[in-house]
């Protein structure tokens, strides 16, 4: 059997992508090397965010797909049965708060470019912000509330995407190990070898997460995606005292930073469950997940900056995962111009979960030659930002190759996707 | 000089203690309750002595002796309410701050009655040079915090010793059925330790069920607190019992009974006239306000209840055990590699497979109190830097070799049988902490046709709650298994707790705290006795 896609991961990325492409007419298969929804769409909170973006083509990634979340999550309803469980989508809107005089002016400055980028962001009194959250510390220096700002549960909505990508007839194959590459005369790549046999497709979509960088050595090429450990502690269950997703503005510099040191920011919200979740850290230490009580501290430190009264709730379980980092902080969406049939998914860092649908529809359109609904460009393997880390024969191919046209890759991609 | 902490000061951590003593090893002792004995030598309060407690224990005096040493000594440091609420492995936590750059960091009161000021406590200057050298090693550090369970502001310590000894047992498992979420349903456990520690019976008119020679001793302890025992139901048949005891049962009585003599509970049966069922069970609780009655029927030898055998009981309370569980989160927080049985894996020495780290007693094999106290006794004199060809080890390796299979053959013939779930009902609660039932978590992993536990435990919430799956995990990944063709598959295990206790999140925050001068000296197994054990 000869799929036109197969793709390599089955977290939200991979399920996304696989949803769309089979709604697009395409025979797809999803391979995954442990469970579905076991890795990085497992150990988030769930987040669709815009307030966290700073104005350029992730905003703009973000601000598509969170425009799709809506229909989506009611097809998805539609689709599934009645039994399945809720994705718990909430458009709860975010508050992010200065906790510092230094850092109240440079928030309210982000919330002005981000407003200009049409993002609806309202900078509010301190008495407002304790409107929207009465427990909050009222020792804040400055307060942005974003509307726009969502949750899922990423787990339950991978789960979901997934299972809706069975119904339209996507076949999904666990535990199983993709160990390299199955290459036509001509050099493209044409499928898989795996731990329990050859897969053919006429495209190969990589949308491992952290690890799409072991997938794409197995298949020969090197990808710069590296693992960033975030660690997330979650209370006991209380009455609802936490109505927004609401942080401390140090996050966004966090999520915009290269440093491979610890950093926590704090991020607290609810969830429907009536847990707490509080984040959040980021610290780049390969895919160690030993647990560090540091790391912990530091995270139920900041928390108390923004809520006192969690001071007196326990923490009753840790978890951590890993985020798909990119050195020049831009997801990797496209076709890979070093060998032709190698696609990528991956590489969004902490915002997986948000971008996801974006990601599926642009991914697709380029494959079947569609208009895509954004500018794929920014997300290109090809972009100049991304040379610097490959090795220089990579760079040098990648320059070649990105004088050729988005054109002729979608129209490569039409004629197969046509056949299909 | 080294230094031993021991978590748990049941049999195998206070004979673990007094090994790695006689070896001249500096030893903390830990243990989460208000006194020493464990689970097995649980008593009651200091200030109510009773003159007939060795009545209701096994081992009694030899309890007494352990304590009375131990507590006597000033080389033994004894911590009770000490709740061990993580481990981390050495190199996780090397210079990401100062509250782990040294091999300990403790609240200053650490120090304890020797001073807080390490300036001024001579006994720590040791303590300084022993542990930086052990910074170097890859002992785990052993994060406590210390005082009453939901106190607030609980002292936090942590040592980096040179050797652990993990000894913190293991808990009783109840198979759910309907009506179990029901007042006045106790597993066994509980109600043991009801009788133990306040002599209080929880009912009137009781059955004991489920499977395991664990409800002889509970049966007992219950006659002896007042309570009418109606019966004992062993849902094993008797042949495969006698099988699974196999040749010199007399071997496992003290295993099996978890110490007490066979023959003390056979007269206690006869005099209290309890009748012993077997192939027999508890299938169903019914009652408004609390249990009124039990659904009793004859289980094949699958355990799969069969039709037309069902009998009604009237009861106040019904205990329900059906073996153990061995509290792994201690051990696979620190790495510590499992047998396919899921206990920790170990060698003659007790070593597992993490260097500096002994497991004894439960953690091990389900083998009983004999086998705990030998574990104990070889893991303490181990971790103190002895060998198993000291003179004083000759006895306790033979008897290791003897008890060694016991939990095997208690296993064979008692061990859970899969068609249990047979008598469930599609409404029958299965995670209490979540409110999840039986239909709705068959329901959720039919639709997502997950074959992760991961994913699995997120989207039906089943083993989420407050006690992270310690009641139910086990039952759901089995009852989740059968949902998957081919079983689960992601190798996760809900006996993985990296945070083994709920913590308070002030108490966490403290620890990110700029360093007290106290607080930032090292300090490890400090020979000062700031606390001392109620016995």
């Amino acid at each position: 059997m000869i799929d036109d896609v197969l793709v390599i991961g089955a977290g939200i990325v991979g399920a996304a992508c696989a949803r769309t492409f089979a709604a697009a007419g395409l025979q797809v298969t999803v391979v995954e090397r442990g469970a579905a929804a076991g890795g990085t769409s497992a150990a988030g909170e769930g987040n669709l965010l815009l307030s966290d973006k700073q104005p350029g083509a992730e905003l703009v990634l973000a601000q598509y797909s969170a425009t799709l979340w809506p229909d989506t999550v009611a097809d998805l309803t539609a689709e599934l049965p009645g039994t399945f469980p809720s994705v718990e989508f909430e458009q709860k809107g975010g508050l992010v708060v200065a906790t510092t005089e230094p850092g109240a002016q440079p928030l309210l400055d982000f919330a002005a470019r981000q407003s200009d980028s049409g993002v609806d962001a309202r900078p509010i009194s301190t008495a407002e912000a304790l409107v929207l959250e009465p427990d909050l510390n009222p020792a804040i220096t400055a307060a942005v509330h974003y509307p726009e700002d969502s949750q899922v549960q990423p787990t339950i909505a991978a789960e979901a995407l997934l299972a809706s990508a069975r119904v339209r007839g996507v076949r999904v194959i666990t535990n199983t190990r993709v160990t390299g590459p199955i290459l036509s005369a001509s050099g493209d790549l044409v499928g898989v070898q795996t731990s329990k046999g050859d897969l053919h497709a006429g495209h190969v979509v990589i949308a491992a997460g952290p690890w799409s960088g072991e997938v794409a050595a197995a298949l020969g090429v090197n990808l710069p995606v590296k693992p960033r450990r975030g660690m997330v502690l979650v209370t006991t269950r209380m009455p609802h005292r936490v109505f927004h997703k609401v942080y401390d503005a140090d996050y966004v510099g966090a999520t915009l930073s290269s440093d491979a040191a610890l950093q926590t920011s704090s991020v607290v919200e609810s969830t429907a469950s009536g847990t707490v979740l509080i984040g959040s850290s980021r610290q780049q230490v390969g895919f160690d997940n030993r647990f560090d009580v540091h790391v912990l501290a530091e995270i139920a430190a900041k928390a108390l900056r923004l809520f006192p009264f969690l001071a007196g709730m326990s923490v009753m379980r840790a978890y951590g995962g890993f985020r798909p980092f990119m050195p020049d902080h831009m997801p990797l969406i496209g076709a890979d111009p070093r060998l032709p049939g190698l696609w990528h998914a991956t590489g969004h860092e902490g915002a997986g979960i948000g971008l996801a649908l974006g990601t599926a529809d642009i991914i697709t359109a380029l494959m079947t030659g569609d208009q895509p609904p954004i500018d794929p460009t920014p997300y290109s393997p090809a972009r100049d930002s991304l040379a610097p880390f490959l090795d220089s024969d990579d760079a040098a191919r990648l320059s070649d190759a990105s004088a050729a046209t988005a054109d002729d890759t979608a129209d490569q991609a039409a004629v197969s996707g046509g056949a299909a | 000089m080294t230094d031993v902490v021991i978590i748990g000061a049941g049999p195998a951590g206070l004979a673990a203690a007094t090994s790695a003593r006689a070896l001249g090893a500096h030893v903390v002792l830990l243990d989460s309750a208000d006194q020493l004995g464990g689970q097995y030598w649980r008593h009651l309060p200091t200030q109510r002595p009773s003159k007939h407690e060795a009545g209701l224990h096994h081992g009694w005096a030899k309890f007494q002796k352990l304590c009375a040493d131990l507590v006597a000594d000033p080389d033994c440091r004894i911590l009770t309410q000490a709740q061990v609420w993580a481990i981390t492995a050495a190199e996780s936590s090397a210079g990401t701050g100062p509250a782990s750059t040294g091999s300990a960091t403790t609240g200053s009161a650490c120090t304890g009655s020797a001073g807080t000021d390490p300036a001024t406590t001579g006994a720590s200057a040791r303590n300084s040079a022993g542990s930086a050298a052990s910074t170097t090693s890859a002992v785990p550090t052993v994060h406590v915090l210390v005082g009453e369970p939901d106190g607030v502001g609980r002292e936090r310590l942590s040592f980096s010793p040179d050797a652990i000894v993990l000894a913190n047992g293991a808990h009783d498992r109840a198979l759910p059925f309907p009506g179990w979420d029901l007042p006045g349903v106790f597993t066994a456990g509980a109600a043991q330790a009801l009788a133990k520690s306040e002599r209080i019976a929880v009912g009137d008119r009781v059955l004991v069920a489920g499977a395991g020679p664990f409800l002889l001793p509970v049966a007992a302890s219950l006659a002896q607190v007042g309570a009418t025992v109606l019966g004992v139901l062993e849902a094993n048949h008797m042949q495969r019992i006698i099988s699974g005891w196999g040749k010199k049962p007399w071997q496992l009585i003290g295993a099996a009974s978890k110490g007490a003599e066979l023959a003390g509970y056979a007269r206690n049966h006869i005099a209290n006239r309890i009748p012993y069922l077997t192939g027999r069970g508890v299938v169903a609780a019914h009652g408004t306000e609390r249990v009124t009655h039990v659904t009793t029927a004859k289980l094949d030898t699958g355990w799969a209840p069969i039709a037309g055998t069902e009998k009604t009981v009237a009861v106040d309370a019904v205990c329900i055990g059906h073996g153990f569980t061995p509290r792994l989160e201690l051990a696979i927080a620190a790495g510590c590699a499992l047998t396919a049985e899921r206990f920790v894996r170990v060698d003659a020495h007790q070593r597992t497979t993490v260097p500096g780290v002994y497991a004894a007693g439960e953690l091990t094999a389900i083998g009983g109190v004999d086998a705990a106290l030998v574990e104990g006794t070889i893991a303490g004199h181990a971790a103190a830097g002895g060998h198993l060809s000291d003179p004083a080890m000759k006895s306790q390796v033979a008897k290791r070799i003897t008890f060694s299979g016991f939990a095997r053959r208690i296993e064979k013939a008692h061990g859970i049988r899969a068609m249990w779930p047979g008598w469930l009902t599609d409404d029958t609660i299965i995670c209490r902490c979540e409110e999840v039932n039986y239909g709705a978590m068959c329901q959720t992993a039919q639709a997502t046709e997950s074959t992760g536990l991961r994913s699995l435990k997120l989207s039906t919430r089943a083993g989420l709650g407050l006690c992270q799956g310690r009641v139910c995990g086990r039952t759901v990944e089995e009852l989740l298994a059968c949902q998957t063709p081919g079983g689960l598959s992601d190798g996760v295990m809900t006996d993985r707790r990296p945070i083994a206790a709920p913590v308070r999140i002030a108490d966490l925050a403290a620890a990110a705290l700029p360093a007290s001068p106290g607080r930032n000296s090292p300090q490890t197994a400090s020979p000062s006795k700031p606390s001392r054990p109620t016995t």
